[in-house]
Parts: C-alpha cells; structure tokens; sequence
C-alpha cells in the first residue's frame, strides 16, 4: 500500500527533483567544456597576436626586395634592348625562355606585339650564351646573311664532319677483311719449331763461365 | 486531485525528456567544439613558429640589394664595352 501513500504532491517534488538534477548535470558540463573552449582560445588569441606582431614587417620588406629586383629586371631589359635591338632581344629570350615572348618586356610594350625571330631554331643555347657577350662572340664572325650554323631538321652530316672517319663519305671501295681459315686464298706455312722441343743452351754459358 | 496527477504525468513523461534532450543536445555541441579549438590553437602556434624565420627577410633584402648592385656595375661595364644595336 506505498503506492496508496505517494500522493500528487510527492510525485511533482520527485518530478522537479529529476529535473534540476538534469539541469545540474548538463549544466556543469557545459561549463566544463566551455571552460575547455576559453583556454584553447586564448591560446589561439596568444598565437595569433605572435603571428600578427612577426608578419608585420614582412609587408615592407618584401615591398623593398621587390622593388631592387624590379630595378635589377628594367637594368637588364634596357641593356638587352639597347646591345640586341628589340626584336633580337625578344628572339633572344624566347630562345631560352620558349614562350617569354608573349609576356614581353615591361618597359617595351610594343614587344608584346612583335613577332619573336625563331633564334634557338637557328642557334643552340650555348651560340646563344656566346651571343650574349657580345658582338666578338663567335657568332658574329659568320656572315648573317648566310647559311645557319646549325640546321636543326637536316643538319646532321654537319655534326658527323667533326669526327676522323671517312664511311661517311662514302667512298667507292674500302679494303675487305682479310679472310682466315682452310679455304683463305692466303695460306701460310707451319713453322717447324713452334710445339719442338726447346733448345739448351751450351753449358758453359749456362754456368757462366 | 485528477488534474494534479495529470499534471505530474505530463512533467514526467513530457517536461522531463524535452529538458534532457534540449540540454543534451548543448552538451554535446559544446564538446564537439573543444577538438576543433585544440586543433586551430595548435595550428596557430606551428604558424607563429613557421614565422621565426621573418627576421632572415632583413637578410635577404640586404643580399637582393647587393647583388642588384652588382649587377648594376657589371651592366655598367657592359654598356661601355658593347656597342649598341642601332
């Protein structure tokens, strides 16, 4: 007869009490956890601030090193140019650089529109280190106006020209292989004292006297 | 008295679970939080770390300006060794 004993008001305490129990529990638990959260920020602020105050600098700085090598980059465009010509200082750098021609020089920006002479076709890369020098390079003995040094699609007896072999000249008849065995048309006599007995020497010359 | 005990019916079986559920729902979303923080505060602190090289930028600005200055001189002395195109 307990269940006769629990009236209304027992059951709405008990009730109440389960949920400000809840309420405890869950509570406190985010508390904990928010807690968490607000330390691992702060943190977060810590490392942010370092970030901030380490960065700060690096605006100007770059700014700086930037503008040496935009300085160092309109030298060396206005040398080429005025060493080269516009158009072969273009040629010159799509040859080492395929497709720099598109972008052009800064400073020049009629070079966008000139159409790049087709310099690494004509000259390899080394030629065109030694064009770089100067005009005593070796490039610049040969007569512009004549053949090119290196012809890329049929310039390949050129290179074999370089090395002392004369198949390539192709002669009319080189000397034949000498032929060995039984049926050679050249055949040699055995000599007699090759697999005979060896010869001694006297004794008194083997004695030494 | 009927309408007493509906009442604590309803705070039992209704009241009490929505509560439960509601503050479950928090405690579970602050916790999903707290391994993101962690997270976020250990990338901000490999950040700043990476950063300790920003000093070496004062260095390479003072090399960048002497090889610009190098290469000033020697497009100087090319000038005047090499004669112009035109």
């Amino acid at each position: 007869m307990v269940v006769l004993a629990i009236g209304p008001g027992t059951v709405t305490v008990v009730a109440l009490l389960l949920i400000v129990l809840a309420l405890v529990y869950y509570l406190v638990s985010t508390i904990l956890s928010l807690s968490t959260i607000t330390k691992g920020l702060d943190e977060v602020i810590a490392s942010v601030t370092e970030i901030i105050e380490k960065s700060a600098p690096v605006n100007d700085v770059v700014d700086a090193i930037n503008g040496q090598l935009d300085a160092g980059v309109d030298l060396l465009e206005g040398l080429l140019v005025k060493k080269a010509g516009l158009v072969d200082a273009v040629g010159l750098v799509d040859g080492l650089y395929p497709g720099a021609a598109a972008a052009g020089f800064r400073n020049f920006p009629e070079s966008t529109s000139i159409e790049a002479p087709r310099v690494s076709e004509v000259y390899t890369k080394g030629t065109l280190t030694l064009a770089r020098l100067g005009r005593e390079a070796p490039i610049a003995a040969a007569n512009p106006a004549g053949p090119v040094l290196r012809n890329v699609e049929g310039g390949s007896l050129a290179a074999r020209l370089l090395y002392p072999s004369v198949r390539h000249t192709a002669p009319p008849e080189l000397p034949r292989s000498p032929v060995i065995g039984t049926d050679a048309p050249v055949q040699y006599e055995q000599r007699d004292d090759i697999g005979a007995p060896r010869k001694r020497l006297p004794a008194s010359r083997v004695g030494g006297g | 008295m009927t309408l007493w005990w509906i009442g604590d019916a309803v705070l039992l079986v209704v009241v009490l679970p929505v509560v439960v559920y509601l503050l479950h729902g928090v405690l579970g979303a602050a916790r999903s939080i707290v391994p993101s923080v962690r997270a976020i505060a250990a990338t901000a602190a490999a950040g700043s770390k990476d950063l300790d090289a920003t000093a070496l930028l004062l260095t390479t600005q003072s090399q960048v300006e002497q090889t610009v200055a190098g290469v000033a001189n020697y497009g100087g002395s090319l000038d005047v060794i090499i004669d112009d195109a035109e």
